[in-house]
């Protein structure tokens, strides 16, 4: 840090100063460049944006209308991109409703039908295989993940195995929606915890709250082959996600609410799936639940789980 | 602190400058700051431009990642925050630990410390901006920032701990760009600071700076579902760690700001900091034991993501060499700093910081964040090493972060020197 001593002269300050200026003129101005250049790669990534999206409020705050023009919009789009017709809808929750879920891993043989039927119900990552589900080969004596193996390769079910799939458990007092610092996502009345896809800025902090691995990040855009597409998209649920943000299981909100079940209790072959209202006491998850010995995954950390297991006696 | 005392009528008695005359030479005085920020010797020159590489190919990174994806990175699902997220932790540390040079300057009216104390500032400023930057970088939807902003935004606040961090990051930098600025600008006018527009801030930056490092701790240790973080003892370890990192920091730029300019200064508050790190490291390292005997002994299922991250598990041991080398610089940077050695003027008391500092980013980053990971909260082992994207944005921040630190320094320097004033024709 030397000083210049021309500066403390004001006699002479014309000649040096403006040399230096010049120079340092030309300086700023390759560096003004040098930062243009470096971070071209945004604007071709803008081009792809527009300004209604950008400027889009969060889901509960928009207006009957202005949801509609969403929706159309997102059809337009995909439309224009993989030239197939979607319907986007958005079932709301049913009064008097509280789904749960339950599995018995008695009768789970681990052939992971469920997870492939979610993988193409909710218009899941091609390229990574995706699903919302994970099964786990357990061993028998416990119940220890630590012992488990998601990554199994080999024909099902092995006799001193038994199976675990586990997805998002719908907590009462979900981690996730705590975690997360702009309220996109969280829980609706009927108990799913849902994630507006548009209001996500994928910080990723409910992933890491979540004890359950039930969090998915869209690490890039999802590629699906136009053919596998699902077109019957529900905008909190199984429509075709943006690159860089979350998404979990919504127990098939776009079905349930309808009266059908999720994609992965249809596509179970043994029938190990439970799923339904618990407030209707004629239901055959209320039986089970008041009926079969059952457990949720990590009680102790009170996240109270509507996802239940059980084994038959 | 003699200033805080003295009554508001002198220091008016001593005012050449109307107010209003203070705030209208306030752009000449930025006019002038930008002519000495942008003024050195040729080593300035070839440090700013290096600098300004760097920070260039971080920047084209980042821009790449967002159009294409965080599918650049080497994270995943299971390892879902990496080297940004552990670049952040390291930085948020070393902003709050500039408050080892306030608490002796203001707290125990230490005069010799009162002169410097602005340079810690300054490396907050620097740091909060390169914690800030990291967030950034880690946001799969920058373009979304808005939705983070309070009224404009959704802010879950009181509950979600990130929206807490946003207050007390953002905070603590408006709190010492204000202190670092307002006190400059004096100095620049040759004025006597009014206590009043400044001391309050002080006193409430050693608390935000304690702040920023406990809310950043229980963003980790509130997980339920991560028991390698859920413990009690993460935010003192947090601060601990800070207080060694910081001050080691601020020795590395004390050094540098007396081997390039002509300000001097005595070796005390240079030997404050070092009694600050002794004490800091020790308890620090207390705390690490602590937490490992619980672990160890217990020998429970928390333990899992402590036996990957010292021993592997699995057959995966990606952070071993990690957390032994951290193991490995902290231990070694203790020792030469309890040397005498390291209390004189030397390359020993320098090669301490670089250990220390060394070592605590890899404890508080690739040590601490990443094993919350593994194995995943199902048990799974899915391990993590950065991609050379990561690598180069958090290099590109880093750099940004020197550039504002030693524009900042320059000008410090610069007013101290009076070669910045008023009356000092010096302009672009």
């Amino acid at each position: 840090m030397t000083t210049n001593p021309a500066t403390h002269l004001p006699v002479l300050d014309n000649q040096p100063n403006s040399r230096r200026g010049f120079m340092k003129a030309c300086g700023a101005t390759l560096g003004l460049a040098a930062w243009a250049t470096a971070l071209k790669p945004l604007t071709e990534w803008a081009a792809d944006m527009n300004v209604d999206e950008f400027l889009q409020k969060h889901y509960r705050e928009l207006k009957p209308d202005e949801k509609q023009a969403i929706f159309r919009r997102l059809e337009a789009d995909c439309k224009a991109e993989h030239g197939v017709d979607v319907k986007i809808a958005d079932p709301q929750p049913n009064d008097g409703v509280q789904f749960a879920y339950a599995l018995n891993l008695s009768i789970c043989i681990g052939c992971r039908k469920c997870a492939e039927a979610c993988s193409i119900e909710n218009n899941h990552d091609r390229k990574t295989n995706n699903s919302y589900i994970r099964v786990f080969e357990m061993e028998m004596g416990g119940i220890d993940f630590e012992k488990g193996d998601a990554t199994y390769d080999h024909p099902v079910p092995q006799p001193d195995k038994f199976y675990m799939p586990v997805q998002c458990q719908q907590c009462e007092n979900a981690p996730c929606v705590k975690a997360c610092p702009i309220e996109a996502t969280w829980q609706e009345k009927d108990g799913i915890v849902v994630v507006d896809y548009n209001w996500c800025i994928g910080c990723r902090y409910c992933e890491a709250a979540c004890p359950y691995h039930a969090r998915r990040f869209n690490w890039e855009k999802p590629t699906i082959p136009a053919e596998e597409i699902n077109p019957n998209q529900g905008y909190l649920s199984n429509r075709i996600r943006p690159q860089g943000v979350m998404e979990k299981c919504t127990f098939c909100l776009h079905r349930t609410r309808e009266g059908r079940m999720p994609a992965c209790l249809e596509a179970c072959p043994t029938g190990a799936r439970v799923f339904g209202n618990i407030l209707d006491p004629q239901s055959e998850i209320r039986w089970v639940i008041e009926n079969k010995r059952t457990f949720v995954l990590k009680e102790e950390l009170g996240t109270k789980p509507r996802f239940y297991y059980f084994f038959d006696e | 602190m003699s200033s805080i005392n003295t009554p508001l009528t002198g220091e008016d008695a001593t005012k050449s400058m109307s107010t209003r005359e203070t705030i209208h030479s306030y752009p000449r005085f930025l006019w002038k700051a930008l002519g000495v920020a942008t003024d050195g010797s040729w080593l300035f020159y070839g440090w700013m431009t290096l600098l300004t590489a760097i920070a260039l190919v971080g920047a084209n990174a980042w821009a790449v990642q967002v159009r294409d994806g965080m599918v650049l990175t080497n994270m995943s699902d299971h390892v879902s925050w990496g080297l940004y997220i552990a670049n952040f932790t390291f930085c948020v540390g070393l902003a709050a630990g500039g408050v080892m040079m306030v608490i002796p300057a203001y707290l125990y009216d230490d005069e010799e410390m009162h002169h410097l104390v602005i340079i810690g500032e300054a490396v907050a400023i620097a740091a909060i901006l390169m914690s800030t930057l990291s967030v950034v970088v880690d946001l799969g939807r920058p373009d979304r920032f808005w939705h983070l902003m309070p009224i404009i935004g959704k802010f879950n606040w009181p509950m979600s701990m990130l929206t807490w961090d946003i207050i007390v990051l953002n905070g603590y930098l408006v709190i010492n760009v204000h202190i670092v600025g307002y006190l400059l600008y004096m100095q620049y006018l040759g004025k006597r600071p009014n206590p009043w527009w400044y001391v309050p801030f002080v006193f409430l930056s050693i608390l935000w700076a304690i702040s920023i490092h406990t809310v950043t701790a229980f963003l980790y240790c509130g997980l339920g579902g991560r028991p390698f973080w859920n413990t009690a003892l993460l935010a003192p370890r947090f601060l601990a760690s800070a207080f060694v990192s910081g001050p080691a920091f601020i020795l590395i730029v004390l050094r540098a700001i007396r081997m390039t300019s002509d300000w001097k200064w005595s070796p005390r508050p240079a030997r404050t900091l070092i009694q600050i790190i002794r004490i800091s490291m020790a308890i620090n390292l207390l705390m690490l034991v602590s937490e490992l005997f619980t672990l160890f002994y217990t020998g429970s299922g928390h333990a899992a993501s402590a036996k990957y991250l010292f021993f592997g598990s699995h057959g995966a041991s990606g952070l071993v060499v990690w957390i032994w080398t951290a193991i490995g610089l902290n231990i070694a940077g203790t020792i030469l700093f309890f040397t005498p050695a390291a209390l004189r003027r030397g390359n020993l008391r320098i090669l301490a910081c670089v250990l220390c500092i060394a070592g605590i980013w890899i404890e508080k980053g690739m040590g601490l964040v990443i094993p919350g990971f593994i194995p995943s909260t199902l048990h799974e082992v899915v391990e993590y090493a950065p991609s050379l994207v990561e690598w180069k944005i958090t290099a590109g921040i880093w750099a940004f972060g020197m550039l504002v630190l030693t524009i900042l320094v320059k000008l410090i320097e610069a007013i101290h020197a009076k070669r910045l004033s008023p009356s000092n024709s010096h302009a672009l």
